[in-house]
C-alpha cells in the first residue's frame, strides 16, 4: 500500500502544481490505482477543495472538471444524451457504483492507463484537456504526452454532430476489458479506437471518402481485417494478441454497421 | 416436524446484517501484537542466512522467528482425523522453501507500520534452486523436494518423498481393459482443472493469548476447532491440555479453514513472548500462500455398448499436492470414488492415481475435495461418449444411474438406501425445457444458444470416522442449552441443529440456546468439513434428545411418584399415564436446582457405519458468440437429493451458492504463474469469482429423498453442489459450437481458437 | 495531523496519519461493520455512505473525508434491519461478512434508483461480492423489500 507523510488540500491551483514539481509528491485524483502501489510519498495533494467537481454545458461543449466521479459522467443525462450514450456505456462496467463514485476522470485521463475504457471512447470524440502549465492539449496529442508534474484540471468535449459507439469485450462482466473500441462519424472522418491492447488507446482517422467503395458483406469484412491490423497487440493474462487483434476486426465491422444505421440520416 | 423442513430464520441472522462485532477481527484485544510473515521469493530455495539486526532496531518489533527458532519436529497443518493420512512434512519454518510465498520468518511489533518496516529491512540470503513447476514432471524427478530425514507417513498412503509422491494407489473390479476392448464406443480424454481458491469473503486470520493458567488460547476462524488443537501441540511441541481453542463467528470457509493456515504464527509469538499476538492474512497471502484446490490431470477411458450401457470405466487421476502434502492423500481417493459409482452397469473399473509434490503453494480441502475434479472429467467423457453414440446425454444417465437398493462396488462397497436421482433428472429436463432446447439453437443474430447437463454425488461424513457428540442441557425455566463441536461458518448449523432437537424434543426452537465451540467445553466434533455436520452431527443431536428424555422422564417420575415406564414427555410436561398427573418442563427443571441428583444433561457420540450420498443433476444454457467465441451463462438449472431439508431456505442458498463458485470454476477463475513460479493470481482483480452478473439465472429445487440413517431422513448438501457446472457448461459450450473444452477455465479465446481449427 | 468528521451523526475528532485510511478510522472509532476483504477495490465489503453517496472505505484516505459525513451500517439500524430481515428470511446473510457493505449499497441504491429493474439492481450492486450466497437470495429479498416499500407508499 501507498505511505503518505503529509495530506494537503490545496487551496489554489497555483499551491497545488507549485507541490507538484517535487518528485516526490503526487496528486491524488481517485487514489483507487495510487493506493495499490508500493509508493512511499511525501506530500498527497488534494484538489478536491477547488470545485473541479462540476459539469458544465454551453452551446458549443461540455466542460468537465478533473475530480468529477466517473459515476457522475456516467449518469449525466445531456452528456449521454448528445453522443449515443458512449460515455455511459464506456464507464457502467467498471468495477462498481462505490469505486465509480471515488474514481475521477482527471485521475483516469492523466494516468493514460492500458486498461482505460474512458480514455479509449473520449478519443473518438473531439476532446481536449486543459493543463494547468501547458494548457489546451488534444486528447489525441496528450496521450503521446509523457507524465510530468502539470496537473490536469479539466476535460473538454467540443460539441459536434457526431454518432458514436463503444464495445469492450471482458472475461467477467467488470474486469478489466480484454479490448476496447470506440469508433465515431463525423461528417467526413472515421475515428477508430483501440484500448487495452494491451496498450493505452490509440486511434485511427479515416476519411469517410475512402469508404466509399465498401459495399458488399465481403468488403466490410477485409476493411475490418485489414484496418484492425494498422494497430499493434500484445499478450497477457486476459488474452492473447492474436486474438485481440481478431476481436478489434470484428468490432470494427459491427462498429461500422451500427454507425450505418445511426448516421443513414445524416 | 414443526421445525424441521422448515425455513426459519438462522439464529445469527439480525446480528449479521446489524453488522454486529462478532468476528475474530473484531473481538481481538486491541494489545495484540501485530505478526507478519516474510515470504520467499523463490519457488525452491534454502536460508543461508538471516541478517536480523537492522530490523530489531526498529522501534515496536518485539521480536523476529527464524527456523533456528522453532521445534526441529514436522507435523502436518491438515485437519483430519487422527492418525492423518497427511505426511508429517512441515515446521513452523523451515530452512528450505518450497513455493513463492513459504514462510521464511516471522515478525511480532506494537503497530503494524512498525512490522512492514522491519519486514523491509530483514536480511535473508537465499541460495536458489531449480523448483519444479509442472505436476507431469515432479515424480521421479532429479529435485526432491523433501529430502528431510525426519519427514514421516502414519498411515501408508503409497508415498514416497524420494520420488516426489504424496500418495499413490490402484482399486479395481473385474478386467478394464478386456471390457473396454469388447466395447463398442470407447472415449478416451485427458482434462485438467487448476488450483481454484475459495476466496471465503473473510480472510484467514487468528489471534492467540496466554490465559490466567498459563494456557495457550487460539482465537480463530476454523473449521476444525479441535484439529487445531492437536496440530498446534504437535507444531509447537507442547501437550494438547495446553491449548484451548475457540472459533467465533466466520466469514466463510468452504474447506479453506480445514488447514491450520494462519494460527501457528500467533501461537508460536504468544509462545515465545507470553503476550497476545494476532495475525490478519492479506488477500493476496490467501491467494498465494493458502489451501486451495488440487490442480488435477484426469485421464478418463469410457466404454459403452450399442444401447449406451456403460460397461467399463479407467481413470487415472494426477494430483499436484503443492509444497506439502496435508489434503493431497485424502482429496484423490474422491476424484475416483465419488464419479466412477454414479454408472452403475459397469462391469469393471479401474481407479488408479499418483499425487506429487512440487513447488507450488500446498493445495488443501476445497468443497468437493478431489469429487469436481472426478467430475468434471468422467461428466465430460461420458458427455464426449452420447455424442459419439448419438444419443441424448440425458438419456445416457437415464439409462446407468444408480438406484435406490443398489450395491456399489466403486464407492467402498456400501448399498445405495435412498436415491432420487431419476427424479432429479426428469425435473432438471422441464425445468431447463431439455428436449425443446437439446442441443443447441441458432438465435439467428450470430449467437448460439446450446445446452449440457451433468450429475454428480458426494458423500454424508467419512464413514466409521467422522464422529461427532452434542451435549444438550435443561435449564432452569426449562430452556435447553445445545453445545456442540460442529463449526458454523455461516451455513446455519447451529441453527439447523436447532431446529433437529426442537422436534426431538417436542419444543419451539427458540427454546434452544446453541453454543459453539471450544474445545475445553465443547463435546467432540471432527470439524465441519466432509459434508458431515447435517448427517452425522445432526445425528448426535437426535440421540441425545433421546438420553435427555429418559433423564427428564426419570426425573419426571420422581417427581409424580410414579413409575418411568408410566411416564411420557409431550415435549412441554411430563405426564403420569395411570394416574392423571403431570408436571411442566418448566416446574421440573426449577425444581431440579434444589436437592437434585439428577443432572438434566445428556451427552451422546454419534459416528455412521456408511456415508449415504446426496445427488445432483446440472444443466446448462449458454450463448456463444459465433464471430468471437464469448460465452454468456443464460441459465442454470440444480436439482438436488440431500435427503430431507433440514432448512430449505438454507440448502437452497447452500446451493445456489456452490454452483455460483462452480460457475466461477468452469467459467472465469484461472491460475495463471510466472516461469519462475510466482501466482500472478494473487488478487480479486486478477482471479475474477464471480460478480452478480456473470452467473445468470440459478434456479434450484430439491427432490428428496428419505435416509433411514439420517436425522429425519437428512442426509447432506454441504459439498455435492459445486460440481456440475464445469462439465455441464463444457458441454452446452460444445453443442454450440462444436468445440471440446477439456482443460479449465472455459474462456472464449479458447472457443475461438478451437473453432478456427475447425475450419 | 487532526480531523473532525460526522460519523453516524456524531461529530469525532482524532488525530490521524496522512494515509491512515477510511476503513481503519471507522474501525478504530466502533463500527466494526465495516470489513476489508481485498487490497485492490473489487470486493465492495468496505463500503460506507460519504455524503450520502456509497464508496469504498479502503480506497478513501480518512484526511480526505474530514469535515465530511460518514455513514455507516451503525448508523443506519432501522433501515439496517428493516431489509436485513428481508434477507434474514431469505436465509441469504449465510456468513454476514459481506453484509454490512452489501446494504449499505442496497439502501443507497433504493434512494438513488427509482423502481430499478431486475437488470439495474445487478448493476448497481456489482461491486459487491459474494461467496457464499450465489446472489439469487439477496435478488429476492432485494425485490421483496422494494415491492414492501411501494406498497407501503401506495
Amino acid at each position: 500500500m501507498i505511505r503518505v507523510k503529509n495530506y494537503v488540500r490545496a487551496a489554489s491551483l497555483e499551491e497545488a502544481y507549485q507541490l507538484n514539481q517535487k518528485r516526490t509528491n503526487v496528486v491524488l485524483g481517485g487514489m483507487l490505482w495510487l493506493k495499490m502501489g508500493k509508493r512511499s510519498v511525501q506530500t498527497v495533494i488534494d484538489l478536491s477543495g477547488l470545485g473541479l467537481d462540476q459539469i458544465e454545458e454551453d452551446e458549443e461543449k461540455f466542460t468537465i472538471g478533473a475530480m468529477c466521479s466517473l459515476r457522475e459522467l456516467e449518469v449525466n443525462h445531456s452528456l449521454n444524451s448528445c453522443y449515443d450514450g458512449v460515455i455511459k456505456e464506456s464507464l457502467q462496467h467498471i468495477v462498481g457504483v462505490q469505486f465509480r463514485n471515488c474514481a475521477t476522470i482527471g485521475g483516469s485521463i492523466f494516468g493514460r492507463f492500458g486498461f482505460s475504457d474512458i480514455l479509449t471512447c473520449l478519443l473518438t470524440l473531439d476532446t481536449y484537456v486543459e493543463l494547468y502549465q501547458g494548457g489546451l492539449v488534444s486528447l489525441h496529442d496528450f496521450i503521446k504526452l509523457p507524465r510530468d508534474n502539470d496537473i490536469l484540471v479539466r476535460i473538454i468535449i467540443r460539441k459536434d454532430r457526431r454518432s458514436a459507439v463503444y464495445q469492450s469485450f471482458r472475461r467477467t462482466r467488470t474486469d478489466f476489458p480484454i479490448l476496447a473500441s470506440a469508433a465515431s462519424f463525423t461528417e467526413d472522418k472515421l475515428y477508430l479506437s483501440f484500448g487495452a491492447r494491451p496498450m493505452k488507446a490509440e486511434v485511427l482517422e479515416i476519411n469517410r471518402s475512402d469508404l466509399a467503395d465498401i459495399n458488399t458483406e465481403e468488403d466490410f469484412k477485409n476493411f475490418a481485417r485489414d484496418t484492425a491490423k494498422k494497430f499493434k497487440y500484445g499478450s497477457n493474462m486476459r488474452g492473447s494478441a492474436e486474438y485481440r487483434e481478431h476481436l478489434a476486426a470484428v468490432s470494427i465491422y459491427r462498429a461500422l454497421k451500427a454507425l450505418e444505421e445511426v448516421s443513414y440520416g445524416n | 416436524m414443526n421445525s424441521v423442513n422448515s425455513g426459519i430464520r438462522k439464529k445469527d441472522a439480525m446480528a449479521l446484517v446489524t453488522g454486529q462485532p462478532v468476528y475474530t477481527d473484531d473481538i481481538a484485544p486491541p494489545e495484540c501484537l501485530v505478526v507478519k510473515v516474510v515470504r520467499s521469493p523463490y519457488a525452491h530455495a534454502l536460508i543461508e542466512e538471516i541478517d536480523q539486526t537492522a530490523a530489531l532496531k526498529v522501534p515496536g518489533i518485539v521480536c523476529i522467528l527464524t527456523y533456528e527458532d522453532v521445534p526441529d519436529q514436522r507435523y502436518t497443518t491438515a485437519g483430519q482425523t487422527y492418525p492423518e493420512f497427511s505426511p508429517y512434512d512441515r515446521l513452523i519454518l523451515d530452512q528450505r522453501m518450497r513455493f513463492i510465498g513459504d514462510a521464511a520468518a516471522i515478525i511480532a511489533g506494537e503497530s503494524e507500520k512498525a512490522v512492514d518496516r522491519a519486514m523491509k529491512l530483514l536480511k535473508i540470503a537465499y541460495r536458489v534452486l531449480e523448483p519444479i513447476l509442472d505436476l507431469r514432471q515432479a515424480k521421479d524427478s532429479e529435485i526432491v523436494i523433501h529430502p528431510e530425514d525426519n519427514w514421516r507417513a502414519l498411515v501408508e498412503v503409497g508415498g514416497d518423498p524420494k520420488r516426489n509422491l504424496v500418495a499413490s494407489s490402484k482399486d479395481a473390479m473385474g478386467d478394464v481393459d478386456a471390457v473396454l476392448a469388447a466395447c463398442d464406443f470407447t472415449v478416451e480424454r485427458t482434462y485438467r482443472t487448476k488450483a481454484n481458491q475459495q476466496a471465503m469473503m473473510e480472510t484467514f486470520r487468528t489471534y492467540t493469548y496466554l490465559d490466567a493458567f498459563g494456557r495457550l488460547n487460539v482465537v480463530s476462524s476454523t473449521q476444525v476447532p479441535f484439529h487445531v488443537r492437536r496440530i498446534l501441540s504437535n507444531g509447537l511441541g507442547i501437550p494438547k491440555s495446553r491449548i484451548r481453542v475457540i472459533k467465533p463467528r466466520m466469514g466463510g470457509g468452504f474447506g479453506a479453514k480445514q488447514t491450520a493456515v494462519s494460527e501457528p504464527y500467533p501461537a508460536i509469538v504468544t509462545l515465545k513472548t507470553g503476550r497476545p499476538a494476532k495475525i490478519v492474512y492479506t488477500r493476496e497471502e490467501s491467494q498465494i500462500a493458502s489451501s486451495p484446490r488440487h490442480e488435477m490431470e484426469v485421464k478418463v477411458r469410457v466404454g459403452a455398448d450399442k444401447q449406451g450401457v456403460i460397461r467399463a470405466i479407467d481413470m487415472y487421476a494426477l494430483s499436484n499436492a503443492g509444497a506439502f502434502g496435508d489434503h493431497g492423500p485424502t482429496t484423490v481417493g474422491l476424484t475416483g470414488h465419488k464419479t466412477i459409482p454414479l454408472y452403475a452397469r459397469a462391469e469393471a473399473f479401474r481407479f488408479s492415481y499418483d499425487v506429487v509434490y512440487t513447488n507450488h503453494m500446498a493445495a488443501g480441502a476445497y468443497r468437493g475435495y478431489g469429487a469436481t475434479q472426478g467430475v468434471f472429467a468422467l461428466e465430460s467423457a461420458v458427455n464426449e461418449l452420447a455424442d459419439k453414440l448419438g444419443m441424448d446425454p440425458a438419456a445416457i444417465r437415464e439409462l446407468n444411474m444408480l438406484r435406490s437398493g443398489d450395491v456399489m462396488p466403486a464407492y467402498y462397497g456400501e448399498t445405495l438406501n435412498s436415491c432420487a436421482l431419476d427424479k432429479c433428472m426428469a425435473t432438471a429436463k422441464k425445468m431447463m425445457d431439455w428436449d425443446e432446447k437439446f442441443p443447441a439453437r441458432d438465435m439467428g443474430n450470430g449467437k448460439v444458444r446450446g445446452v449440457g447437463v451433468a450429475m454428480n454425488m458426494q458423500g454424508s461424513g467419512i464413514s466409521h470416522v467422522d464422529t461427532a457428540a452434542i451435549s444438550i442441557k435443561v435449564n432452569d425455566d426449562g430452556f435447553y442449552s445445545l453445545m456442540t463441536g460442529a463449526a458454523d461458518m455461516g451455513t446455519g448449523c447451529d441453527t439447523t441443529l436447532a431446529q433437529i432437537a426442537a422436534d426431538c424434543l417436542g419444543c419451539d426452537v427458540d427454546n434452544i440456546i446453541v453454543h459453539g465451540v471450544d474445545t475445553d467445553t465443547s463435546p467432540y466434533d471432527t470439524g465441519s468439513y466432509a459434508s458431515s455436520t447435517a448427517y452425522v452431527t445432526g445425528m448426535a443431536v437426535v440421540k441425545t434428545c433421546e438420553s435427555l428424555i429418559e433423564r427428564i422422564r426419570k426425573e419426571g417420575a420422581g417427581a409424580l411418584d410414579c413409575g418411568y415406564e408410566e411416564t411420557d414427555f409431550d415435549g412441554s410436561r411430563v405426564s403420569c399415564l395411570k394416574e392423571q398427573k403431570s408436571i411442566t418442563l418448566k416446574n421440573l427443571a426449577n425444581q431440579a436446582m434444589c436437592g437434585n441428583e439428577t443432572a438434566l444433561f445428556a451427552t451422546e457420540s454419534h459416528s455412521s457405519p456408511i456415508s449415504p450420498p446426496p445427488f445432483m443433476v446440472g444443466m446448462a444454457e449458454v450463448e456463444v458468440d459465433m464471430e468471437t467465441g464469448q460465452i454468456e451463462l443464460i441459465d442454470y438449472v440444480g436439482v438436488v437429493d440431500c435427503g430431507t431439508p433440514i432448512n430449505p431456505n438454507l440448502c437452497k442458498v447452500q446451493a445456489e451458492g456452490g454452483l455460483a463458485q462452480g460457475i466461477g470454476m468452469a467459467l472465469y477463475e484461472d491460475i495463471v504463474y510466472s516461469e519462475k513460479g510466482k501466482n500472478y493470481s494473487n488478487s480479486f482483480m486478477q482471479y475474477k469469482i464471480p460478480t452478480r452478473l456473470d452467473v445468470g439465472n440459478i434456479r434450484v429445487e430439491l427432490e428428496s429423498s428419505y435416509e433411514e440413517s439420517g436425522p429425519f431422513g437428512a442426509k447432506s448438501i454441504g459439498e455435492v453442489v459445486i460440481s456440475t457446472p464445469p462439465p455441464a457448461i463444457a458441454a452446452a459450450i460444445y453443442n454450440a459450437t462444436q468445440i471440446w473444452i477439456r482443460e479449465l477455465p472455459i474462456t472464449g479465446e479458447k472457443v475461438f481458437l478451437g473453432m478456427k481449427e475447425n475450419e | 495531523m487532526v480531523i473532525k468528521m460526522w460519523l453516524n451523526g456524531k461529530l469525532i475528532e482524532d488525530v490521524i496519519d496522512a494515509d491512515t485510511l477510511l476503513l481503519d478510522f471507522v474501525r478504530k472509532h466502533g463500527c466494526y461493520s465495516v470489513k476489508r476483504g481485498c487490497e485492490t477495490a473489487n470486493c465492495g465489503l468496505c463500503t460506507v455512505l460519504l455524503d450520502e453517496k456509497p464508496v469504498l472505505s479502503c480506497s478513501v484516505l480518512a484526511a480526505r473525508a474530514a469535515e465530511r459525513r460518514v455513514e455507516t451500517l451503525e448508523g443506519v439500524r432501522e433501515e439496517a434491519e428493516e431489509f436485513g430481515g428481508f434477507l434474514a428470511d431469505q436465509g441469504a446473510e449465510q456468513c454476514g461478512f459481506c453484509s454490512p457493505g452489501f446494504i449499505i449499497n442496497v439502501l443507497a441504491m433504493s434512494k438513488e434508483l427509482e423502481d430499478p429493474s431486475e437488470d439495474e439492481i445487478k448493476a448497481y450492486l456489482s461491486g459487491n461480492l459474494c461467496r457464499c450466497t450465489g446472489y439469487m437470495g439477496q435478488l429476492r429479498a432485494i425485490k421483496s423489500y422494494l415491492d414492501q416499500k411501494k406498497a407501503v407508499v401506495s
